[in-house]
């Protein structure tokens, strides 16, 4: 057995990888179209067998559509670097990540904002409360699992970020992290973040998630709340795929309706914080595919109430993920 | 309602449906399981292969798709990228590596 073990470990090859997805998007919001090619590539390369270096880069060009009666396109561009961080596997509770990280507020920034991944191609409104301009931090990091049970296991990221004008690796002066609680047995997961700026008026940010997906189904909801001093908002989010009619990869089974639900209270407008400036409620309802090899198209309505303005949001993409190593490597 | 968008969206869709029906016409056949003992069980494989299977289910696919395939020779990164991502256990770690190598 323990031969066996080692052997399908030692089949394993730490070439470097790369990964991503390329996309293009069409968004029209309030009668304006927006048209985005995207490619968001990942490196990842372990070095020995405790460090591994990995960032994400993201391209972005922009195609907006003139208003006042003018045809044609503004255009624009946008490249930069998400993260670059070196993570060292210290232990199996202790995994140090120094660096220009995700910061890891709530799930949406870490975990669901890659173009492959997330249902929709809008982020929720809540998403940039806390997390500066850039959604990450410059520093250190330290994560892992604190407690692992067989019924439970909760897991924590703790995080001190300097302050950074960098144009590639900005932040803000801040400390915060995050603790989840996983039952696996009721498929949930529940966490809490904080995030405390040191920087300025050194406000206080608190978040809370929730997720779970019942077992033996391909449903997943998800939810989070964000608060801020001056504004907070939650947003829920259900996706779903029916295996009744020949399995999740059959043509019928790769059709995820999607619908998400937000909400955004103001408080004050006495800092900039990301949130929409006046009390907004938000309903997206999507419509995606998940094609073969790894091509997934995003459809979705969404329309958005305020007090200011009331609008229609209609969203069309497609995704590619790829996923390949970064050169031969040895032959397994 | 927005017809540009309604029009794409259609159209997205029926070609994804007529694409998804022609990649499964001419789909390679999934791999054959390995032998079994007289009791239709491989002992020790299947063991490793349903406890990578539950560990992928519930720490990896919870937040994104499995990827449709992608080379050995990669899959110890994989795992090493999601141990970070996911604060993976070693044991969780170790099972996903028979997972994807058995």
């Amino acid at each position: 057995m323990a031969v066996a073990v080692s052997s399908s470990v030692c089949a394993a090859q730490n070439t470097p990888l790369i990964s991503g997805g390329v996309g293009f998007f069409s968004a029209t919001n309030g009668g304006q179209t927006l048209l985005t090619p995207t490619i968001v590539p990942v490196l990842a390369a372990p070095v020995g067998n405790h460090l591994l270096i990995e960032s994400r880069a993201s391209l972005f060009e922009f195609f907006s559509e003139k208003g006042a009666g003018q045809s044609g396109y503004d255009t624009s561009h946008f490249i930069g670097l998400s993260y670059l961080q070196g993570d060292i596997v210290a232990s199996r509770h202790f995994t140090v990540v120094l660096g220009d990280y995700l910061l890891p507020f709530n799930t949406y920034n870490d975990r669901l904002a890659p173009i492959w991944i997330s249902n929709f191609q809008d982020a929720p409104l809540i998403a940039n409360l806390s997390l500066s301009s850039t959604g990450s931090g410059l520093g250190e990091m330290v994560s892992g699992n604190a407690i692992e049970r067989k019924n439970y296991w909760i897991d924590y990221n703790a995080y001190y970020s300097t302050r950074s004008a960098n144009e590639q690796f900005g932040a803000s002066h801040g400390i915060g992290g995050r603790s989840a609680l996983h039952l696996p047995k009721q498929q949930l997961e529940l966490g809490l973040s904080y995030n405390r700026l040191l920087q300025g008026t050194h406000e206080n940010f608190y978040g809370a998630h929730a997720w779970w997906e019942p077992k033996d189904t391909a449903f997943r909801l998800r939810s989070e709340y964000a608060r801020g001093h001056h504004a907070d908002g939650y947003w829920v989010e259900a996706d779903y795929r029916t295996p009744a009619f020949g399995g999740l990869n059959s043509v019928v089974g790769r059709i995820e309706p999607v619908l998400r639900f937000q909400q955004t209270f103001r408080r004050d407008n006495a800092a900039s914080d990301g949130l929409p400036g006046v009390n907004t409620q938000r309903v997206d309802f999507g419509l995606d595919y998940n094609l073969p090899h790894n091509t997934r198209i995003l459809t979705s309505y969404a329309r958005q109430f305020s007090a200011t303005q009331d609008e229609n949001v209609w969203e069309t993409g497609i995704v590619y993920r790829f996923l390949f190593p970064a050169w031969k490597g040895k032959q397994p | 309602m927005n017809g540009k968008h309604l029009i794409l969206g259609v159209l997205l869709l029926a070609s994804a449906c007529a694409l998804t029906m022609a990649a499964q016409d001419n789909s390679t056949p999934a791999p054959k399981p390995a032998a079994r003992d007289a009791h239709g069980k491989q002992p020790g494989k299947e063991d490793d292969q349903d406890e990578g299977q539950r560990i992928f289910k519930r720490r990896c696919s919870s937040c994104h798709n499995a990827p449709e395939g992608f080379s050995p020779r990669i899959s110890g990164t994989v795992v090493r990228h999601m141990r970070v991502r996911a604060n993976l256990s070693q044991h969780e770690e170790e099972a996903l590596l028979r997972f994807f190598n058995p």
